[in-house]
């Protein structure tokens, strides 16, 4: 085993390393193991700093894992003739690695601030939309009645299936029940833990309209897995005749909102 | 020779120190096995005792891990073996213990694998040899960090069989799910022997990083200075400074969790708060408390699990690149940055828990710069290699792979560490792959290269360089099929931990690149057998090392394979740090710690004896 075969066989095992993870990367989209289809107004700027990172992050692999099996195929001890570069170091080019990654680092700490701001910390000056309660196994959903403001008794209250216009800002208020739960549309890029004992904002605008999942992403229990649901994008005219159509509904089985000295 | 002149050495030092022992009364023999073998006080037997302990629980997790993966790739299939053993619909799996699965498989990798076998295996059998003592500071807390592993070892394992079966609520715990008795079959008993557990390896952690902190800063041979010591060291040093002040957070916040479950305080639920119909009784906590308290630790023991192989790669490649370590203090001083910055990043778990928005910026600042150590390590392994001559042994393979496989851990945490992005792969099979990379591509790899490389400490015996090298092939190739494909799943926002995934629209298309990953899984798993026969054959059958085989330059190259109580049959004294490989002039390409630093001293030395 001692024979040059044997460094050249490893270096190219190490070498396989960056071919084949860029081929898996580059690979996948034609497989569509990809970033599911985006329909949201946030989501382009998110898919693009992935994108971003990603070609960043690729660059420094595909350079080091290079630089890995060029030393291994230059400095294999079967091939190299001579004693070893006797060095402890070099404190100019430890500066150098330090410096260039912390700028790069810094430089995308401070590029996705906005971003995020954006997605998590500029609330549109708005009332909620309609109110999703977490809830082993399913996402219940409350939207205002007619008088347009939520905790009335005339509210509309559905289970997993939510609908919302399309191109206007929607702002839900999201709570839990029982335990954790995290609200996740993978594409509108969204996902926010849902907490018993908090209400948490949550909003986005859709650009498209279309039927896609709501999932579960924290663990909530042996059910966890199936507590889908499915968000249905529309335009506003559908949207008005479904919601008609659900308060009709609603009506037609309880007293007239008047009647129920009940609030919330 | 090295070995020529310490041999010379220690037969007039043996006869010196060894003497006043030989007096003591012989005891009993079975007492003698027990003190020897078993209630061992040498630190040697101990940190063995943590290896084969935490090897065997390797083996469990492992097949945790395949359960967990069948099920993935083939969701509601009849389980082979494992619908027999636990008979249920049938040889199908229920939702409710694969939860238990997958979440007692991270609890048995990170505490009964990972922390014991890199602090407590490693640790325990290599600082007081390399730093040439003649034990550890506190031999009787040293053997109880080891015992305070069996009732941690009791109380996992008696999960599995208690009604309800085994923790089911995640290695992470989180209330109301786990405080909340009714939340899921395995928060009943199962998770307060789960917390019960937790306390005994954190008590066991606690006694060893003491032991290892005193050990290191008071026993080390005379002219051993810190800045000589190898990298090993230094990384098991720092890892105990870590424990030493995030455990008592996890400590408390466990005892916090175990009194919601059972005498009814309310730290973690808050006011009214129903799961499954039942009222927890006390309210007004808060659940995102918890993750604070339990990520100010795990967060910090993330670094406790990588920093430990970081030091033991260092020093095994710049054996077996027969070179000085590039950037010695640069090394060290990043891995004091990684453990103070380690402090400051824990809020990067919580960018969507719930947690202040404001906060998360903040958060990523921190995390974006933890990047930068973890960078500079990188180069610096480069470095190493550059202009070397390497010898590719199998300690040596799987070491380069670590930095291999470390570079994909280290980049897809940028990923996860851009806020906005984590949105999107937050807990989805991104986040898999990148902790699969960190501690199985890059700890569990670390480790085996040590293994194969002290192997002839340990035994006395070489392990076998062909089965190795196979070993190493199959993992290395199965390990990348099972963890590099989980990026591009996790791309698609694959979302982690759920039973069966396959009925939502956009994960639908996913289950044939799951079935394939898990068929590497398998592969994996299987390529063990090659380790373990290796193993336990070498043990007994493999080739006699002597003191040196690998020509290092470490002080526990100079103590007889395998060294006997009190592990140096001489004083060891210090001329040198530990990385002087192919210095120019020198008669070899190795120069140990131990020689006297040239000729001339040489003979003096000898003349002395």
């Amino acid at each position: 085993m001692g024979s040059r075969w044997t460094g050249i066989f490893w270096s190219f095992v190490f070498l396989a390393v960056p071919v084949l993870g860029v081929a898996t990367f580059a690979v996948a989209p034609a497989f569509d193991i990809w970033l599911p289809k985006d329909v949201s107004s946030d989501g382009a700027t998110i898919d693009s700093l992935f994108m971003f990172i990603l070609i960043l992050t690729g660059v420094v692999f595909v350079i080091t894992e290079g630089l890995l099996f060029w030393f291994l195929w230059k400095y294999d001890a079967a091939k190299a003739t001579g004693p070893a570069t006797y060095v402890h170091g070099n404190h100019t080019l430890e500066v150098v690695w330090a410096v260039i990654p912390a700028g790069v680092l810094l430089f995308l700490a401070i590029y996705q601030m906005n971003t995020w701001a954006n997605v998590k910390m500029r609330r549109p000056a708005m009332s909620p939309t309609l109110e999703v309660v977490g809830r082993q196994f399913e996402w219940r959903l409350r939207y205002p009645g007619r008088d347009g403001t939520l905790g009335t008794p005339d509210d509309l209250f559905l289970v997993n299936d939510l609908h919302v216009p399309v191109d206007e800002d929607i702002l839900i208020q999201l709570k839990s029940m029982d335990v954790l739960h995290s609200f996740f549309l993978p594409n509108l890029r969204v996902k926010q833990d849902a907490v018993p004992g908090m209400k948490i904002p949550v909003w986005f605008k859709a650009t498209q309209t279309g039927q896609f999942d709501i999932v579960c992403a924290e663990l909530c229990g042996w059910g966890h897995y199936k507590m889908a649901g499915q968000i249905t994008i529309e335009s506003r005219k559908d949207f008005n005749a479904w919601l008609e159509s659900m308060y009709a509904k609603q009506e037609a089985t309880q007293p007239e909102p008047a009647a129920v000295a009940l609030a919330e | 020779m090295a070995t020529a002149t310490s041999s010379s050495t220690l037969v007039t030092g043996a006869a010196l120190t060894a003497s006043p022992n030989r007096q003591a009364p012989k005891p009993r023999p079975v007492m003698e096995f027990l003190s020897t073998y078993v209630f061992s006080k040498d630190h040697k037997v101990i940190g063995l005792q943590f290896l084969f302990s935490t090897l065997l629980w390797f083996l469990i997790g492992g097949l945790l891990a395949l359960a967990v993966r069948w099920q993935i790739a083939w969701p509601w299939s009849d389980v082979p073996v494992l619908g027999k053993l636990f008979a249920q619909q049938g040889g199908q799996m229920a939702p409710e213990f694969y939860t238990m699965l997958f979440t007692m498989h991270a609890t048995v990798m990170i505490f009964l694998v990972i922390i014991p076998i890199l602090a407590g295996a490693f640790g325990n059998f290599l600082i007081p040899l390399m730093i040439g003592a003649d034990d550890m500071a506190f031999p009787t807390l040293n053997m109880l960090s080891y015992w305070f592993m069996w009732p941690a070892f009791f109380f996992f394992g008696a999960s599995f069989f208690v009604e309800g079966g085994a923790a089911s609520s995640g290695w992470t715990s989180y209330p109301p799910l786990s405080t909340n008795v009714a939340a899921a079959p395995g928060s009943g008993l199962g998770q307060t022997l789960w917390l019960l557990g937790l306390t005994m390896v954190g008590v066991s952690s606690m006694l060893g990083s003491v032991n290892y902190m005193t050990t290191i800063i008071l026993m080390r041979a005379p002219g051993m200075t810190m800045f000589r010591l190898p990298m090993t060291i230094w990384a098991m040093f720092i890892t105990a400074v870590l424990q030493a002040f995030a455990l008592p957070v996890l400590t408390a916040a466990g005892f916090m969790q175990l009194a919601d479950r059972t005498i009814g305080t309310g730290f973690f639920s808050p006011e009214g708060n129903m799961v499954n119909n039942a009222m927890a009784s006390t309210g007004g906590g808060q659940p995102l408390l918890w993750q604070h308290l339990f990520w100010f630790y795990s967060h910090p023991a993330v670094y406790i699990m990588i920093l430990p192989a970081m030091g033991m790669v260092s020093d095994i490649m710049t054996c077996f690149a027969r070179k000085p370590l590039f950037g010695y203090r640069p090394m060290v001083y990043s891995i004091a940055g990684i453990a103070g910055l380690g402090f400051i990043v824990w809020g990067h778990h919580m960018f969507i828990s719930g947690m202040n928005p404001a906060l998360g910026m903040t958060f990523m600042v921190s995390t974006m710069m933890i990047a930068l150590p973890s960078a500079v390590k990188t180069f610096n392994w480069l470095g190493t290699v550059w202009g070397g001559r390497i010898q590719f042994t199998t300690a040596m393979l799987f070491a380069l792979s670590f930095v291999s496989m470390f570079i994909i851990g280290g980049l897809s945490g940028i990923f996860m560490a851009a806020t906005p992005v984590d949105i999107f792969i937050h807990d989805t099979y991104f986040i898999v792959a990148h902790f699969h990379y960190v501690l199985f591509a890059g700890t569990a790899m670390g480790v085996w290269a040590a293994i194969y490389f002290w192997f002839p400490k340990m035994f006395g015996r070489t392990m076998n360089e062909f089965w190795g090298k196979a070993h190493f092939f199959l993992t290395f190739i199965f390990l990348n099929g099972t963890f590099f494909t989980m990026h591009i799943l996790g791309a698609v926002g694959f979302p982690r931990r759920l039973a069966d995934a396959y009925h939502y629209e956009t994960f639908h298309h996913l289950q044939p690149l799951n079935a394939f990953m898990t068929w590497c899984a398998i592969g994996m798993v299987a390529s063990q057998i090659i380790f373990a026969i290796n193993f336990f054959w070498s043990m007994f059958f493999g080739p006699i090392a002597g003191r040196n085989p690998w020509r290092a330059n470490g002080l526990e190259w100079t103590a007889p394979s395998p060294p006997g109580h009190g592990n140096f049959d001489f004083q060891p004294v210090v001329y040198r740090g530990p990385y002087e490989y192919s210095v120019p002039g020198a008669d070899k390409d190795y120069l140990m710690q131990t020689d006297p630093p040239n000729a001339a001293a040489a003979a003096l030395a000898a003349a002395a004896h």
